[in-house]
């Protein structure tokens, strides 16, 4: 809660930074601020205290997550001092980002559904205007605009199903719905538009993880905003999202999962498969990571289908794995993209420049693509054992062959990077000292956690 | 405390690389892995081949998930990693007169490679056992990607997909025999021996860890992976790839597979018996047409796999004592024809079999070596290479008569076509560019000097491999016969 109410104040104080003129100061003070924030939810760690008549919930998940998402972002920052450069919009960035954020944290702990769609919605519209910050630029206009249709569309169903939910359990609170729901399904009463409603919010919420198939805009959206922001969203957003996701599934659903795992089973499977199917002819590195983030979409979702005592920290090592792979791998894009185009072309020749740093980057995309010993084949690990106990073994047939089709597309970064560079090129892709230092953190952090896994998984089982 | 060592030196050695000067990291290489085979000879002196796991380590890595990393060597692990230490520093010296781009990597990642591949034979905890597999794959992948022929980038993709695939598969076989094991599960390798598995599940189970085995070896008709990569990858990549990689496969069906799920194989090891044999006949037939020198050693290698693992599945003594001596000797004949093409084209700059021809009087040395280390690999009496087939056929032939037929076929069709190769390159009418053909290099001489010792001196004496390995064997049949 300290967390929240310190990244809320933050948010506030970056807009004053405007009027009272010390916006110079700003970038700092964020990043003293979200460190305060990271260490104050670590120092809740195991209080487990419900706030404001049970209106958020700060348990061990909530905490976790809030940590890693306000970590993420700290990392994230380290590649990010562009974004904040221009003196005119340097405190409305550093707000939305934080306000964002803010939304994150109300969605892995809120206990209540009114809290959880505040917080969504304080995410998305932020994310909003992020997504099309770049204003003379019509492609980020684009993006901003079909995220927010798109993106209020998908709210509406969720809103929807909330409503009916609502009608049923006659509550908001997370604890109350979940009890109403064990009782009637204990005498198989659940009336038809509990089910109703429980689809509706699936649909919502797949759509803001971008499952297939409400995954449409993710390639556009990612592909039109800053590189910076979609950074951003396909690792702290996303990682809030499955936190939400997970949360409402888990506390409240669990007991009726006979309706809808299958369901959720199947979606994971064709997340999986067209997102890695997809990104194999993707010739622009933006694109191929937005799908990549679509397929990883795709195993994470496995998690909430597995849904048994190791899901919740399976699903939080997965997001942490996910999230500092994708924030390497963006980190590069981001270098390269300076050069020229996004095109994956331009990586041609870059372990020739930089050996050390494309290790670095190897490392990183075997930690995607999962092979040990590195956190992302831990992670899948741990997804495949939840799903194999829940008796879901095609789901995980399923999971191996995309998994291959994955590898395909990972190492294609890998060989090009390993190719000498074609004369005509002009470009020379080089890293500044933050982007080095982002690859090399999350590098090693990812190895670290490949040899340690127990760690995070042990934090929420 | 041993097998720490074994595992660590390369490891250290593999990063030490990484921060040293070009000029010296080959001598420092070398160094390294001669130490690694001290170690190993040492090890040799201490055992005891009578006690099941020795030079035991046994450290939780994911307690709450029962996973351990725990690691020692019975018969059969130590005459592997014997293979791989002894190896090693062949290899190494093979590559002293090539000058590589990038040659710290280049030795780091085959030191890297060096400490997966003895880590997978001496791993006692299943997922362990995986981690190290898998381990194994990266380097390789490297190696044959940065330093490989014209098509690389494509076959080495094709490569590692392949191989990958049946790993992903025996990893979800792994996980549910773990899931199997009682109370809080365990990977520990007693714990696995000992699930009690319903036939339906061994089916599966026997097709999971198949697959991953069958496509490391090859055993046809899942090899087809190997001739491109083969041929494509730097010569130390191929002499690691087919002289310990393959050795993988075949430990794995040894260690993880029979006393595994013995009912799966007694159900479904004809079918496996079956595929090896067709494979050691396809790839003889294969290997018969080459033209190219490299892609024939690759097809021969094919059939000597698929003899050991029909020896294998024979599933007894006979059989798998010869697949243990085979393993070895296939091991060094097949790293030594590997660098025999090597020395021919660096020198020709092809290797092709009708642009080569009458070498045998530019370096009598060389030939006489080449004709040892062929006698090896077409299995004459008195070289490594008879004992081992000798063994496997009386196997198989206890398993099945026309199975033994069949696959006895390896012999005939492996003296034609390694003596067409050797009269093609050696004998004949010299080829105009024959005279460029110059003596052999100190290194050189050591390489395949040592390469056609222990050719003959296992060959005439090959019972201390069958003497470390016996109790071992005997150890894992047991559990096989359970079920009979």
């Amino acid at each position: 809660m300290k967390a929240l109410i310190v990244i809320a104040l933050l948010g506030v104080v970056a807009m004053m930074s405007e009027v009272f003129r010390f916006k110079k100061l700003l970038l700092p003070l964020v990043v003293v601020g979200l460190l305060a924030a990271c260490g104050l939810a670590i120092g809740d760690w195991n209080t487990a205290i419900r706030y404001y008549s049970d209106m958020v919930y700060f348990d061990n998940y909530a905490l976790a997550f809030t940590s890693l998402i306000i970590f993420i972002t700290l990392l994230w920052l380290i590649i990010s001092k562009e974004y904040f450069a221009s003196d005119s919009s340097r405190a409305e960035h550093a707000t939305l980002i934080l306000f964002t954020l803010c939304g994150g944290v109300i969605m892995t702990a809120y206990s209540d559904l009114s809290m959880f769609f505040i917080g969504l919605e304080i995410l998305s519209i932020s994310l909003y205007v992020l997504a099309s910050s770049n204003k003379h630029d019509l492609k980020s206009n684009e993006a901003g605009m079909k995220y927010f249709l798109m993106g209020s569309f998908a709210t509406g169903f969720l809103l929807f199903g909330m409503a009916l939910i609502y009608g049923a359990a006659a509550s908001f609170n997370l604890v109350k719905i979940a009890e109403y729901i064990q009782t009637t399904s204990a005498h198989g009463q659940t009336p038809m538009f509990v089910y109703a409603g429980v689809l509706l919010m699936m649909v919502g919420l797949m759509f803001k993880v971008s499952a297939v198939p409400f995954h449409f805009w993710a390639p556009d959206v990612y592909e039109g905003a800053p590189t910076l922001i979609t950074a951003f969203m396909a690792t702290v957003v996303k990682t809030a999202a499955f936190a939400a996701f997970y949360r409402l599934f888990s506390t409240c659903f669990g007991d009726i999962s006979g309706f809808w795992a299958q369901t959720l089973a199947i979606i994971s499977a064709i997340t999986m498969l067209a997102g890695n199917v997809l990104a194999v002819s993707q010739t622009s590195l933006k694109r191929l990571l937005a799908y990549s983030s679509i397929a990883h979409a795709g195993y994470m979702l496995m998690a909430i289908v597995a849904m048994n005592n190791i899901s919740g920290g399976a699903i939080f090592l997965y997001a942490t794995a996910y999230s500092l792979g994708s924030l390497g791998a963006f980190a590069c894009l981001h270098a390269i993209s300076k050069y020229g185009d996004e095109s994956i072309e331009n990586l041609r020749g870059f372990a020739a420049d930089n050996k050390i740093w494309a290790a670095f980057l190897g490392l990183i995309v075997l930690s995607l693509a999962g092979i040990p010993p590195v956190a992302g084949f831990f992670a899948k690990y741990y997804i495949f054992y939840g799903v194999l106990q829940s008796n879901f073994a095609w789901l995980v047939l399923v999971a191996i062959v995309s998994s291959l089709i994955g590898v395909y597309y990972y190492f294609r970064i890998i060989i090009i990077m390993l190719q000498p560079r074609s004369e005509t090129a002009s470009v020379l892709p080089s890293l500044t000292g933050a982007h080095k230092a982002l690859l090399l953190i999350s590098a090693l952090l990812a190895l670290g956690i490949g040899i340690f896994p127990a760690f995070l998984q042990g934090l929420l089982s | 405390m041993i097998t720490l060592l074994i595992l660590l030196v390369p490891l250290v050695a593999s990063l030490a690389c990484l921060m040293l000067d070009q000029a010296k990291v080959k001598v420092f290489a070398l160094g390294t892995s001669l130490v690694s085979l001290g170690i190993t000879v040492y090890a040799f002196t201490l055992f005891n081949n009578d006690i099941a796991d020795q030079f035991l380590v046994n450290y939780w890595w994911i307690q709450n998930l029962g996973i351990s990393f725990k690691a020692g060597m019975d018969g059969i692990s130590i005459l592997l990693v014997a293979l791989t230490n002894l190896l090693l520093p062949l290899i190494i010296l093979t590559s002293f007169r090539h000058e590589y781009k990038n040659a710290n990597t280049f030795y780091a990642l085959i030191l890297f490679m060096q400490f997966a591949l003895v880590g997978v034979f001496t791993a006692l905890d299943g997922f362990l056992f995986y981690v190290f597999w898998e381990l194994a794959l990266i380097p390789i992948y490297l190696i044959c990607l940065m330093w490989g022929g014209n098509d690389r980038a494509k076959i080495t993709l094709k490569f590692f997909i392949y191989t990958l695939t049946g790993s992903l598969f025996m990893l979800a076989g792994l996980i549910y025999l773990y899931l199997q094991t009682p109370g809080s599960h365990s990977f520990d390798i007693d714990v696995l021996y000992n699930v009690t598995l319903s036939p339906v599940a061994q089916t599966w189970l026997f097709w999971s860890f198949f697959l991953a085995f069958a496509i490391k070896i090859p055993i046809f008709p899942l090899h087809t992976w190997q001739p491109d990569t083969y041929t494509d990858a730097p010569s130390q990549g191929t002499m690691l790839l087919s002289g310990i990689m393959l050795k993988m496969g075949i430990y794995g069906l040894i260690r993880w597979m029979l006393p595994i799920i013995p009912q799966g194989l007694a159900e479904w090891g004809n079918t496996a018996m079956i595929l090896s044999v067709t494979g050691v006949v396809y790839a003889s037939c294969m290997a018969l047409v080459q033209n190219d020198f490299k892609r024939l050693i690759a097809y021969s290698s094919i059939a000597h796999v698929g003899l050991i693992a029909a020896g294998v599945f024979a599933l007894n003594l006979q059989g798998l004592q010869g697949a243990m001596v085979q393993m070895i000797a296939h091991g060094v004949n097949v790293v030594g024809m590997f660098f025999i093409i090597d020395i021919i084209q660096r020198r020709m700059k092809t290797r092709k079999l009708d642009e080569l021809g009458g070498f045998a009087n530019n370096s009598p040395i060389f030939t006489i070596l080449f004709m040892v280390i062929l006698l090896g690999s077409i299995a004459l009496p008195l070289t490594n290479g008879f004992v081992g087939e000798f063994l496997l056929l009386n196997g198989v032939y206890q398993y099945s008569a026309w199975m033994a037929l069949v696959g006895g076929l390896t012999v005939i069709l492996g003296a034609v076509y390694m003596l067409r190769a050797y009269q093609k390159v050696m004998l004949g009418e010299p080829h105009e560019r024959s005279a460029e053909f110059t003596g052999l290099h100190q290194t050189e001489k050591i390489v395949l000097v040592a390469i056609a010792t222990v050719i003959i001196v296992t060959g005439i004496y090959p019972k201390p491999i069958i003497y470390v390995a016996g109790p071992a064997i005997e150890d894992i049949l047991a559990h096989v016969k359970d079920i009979y």
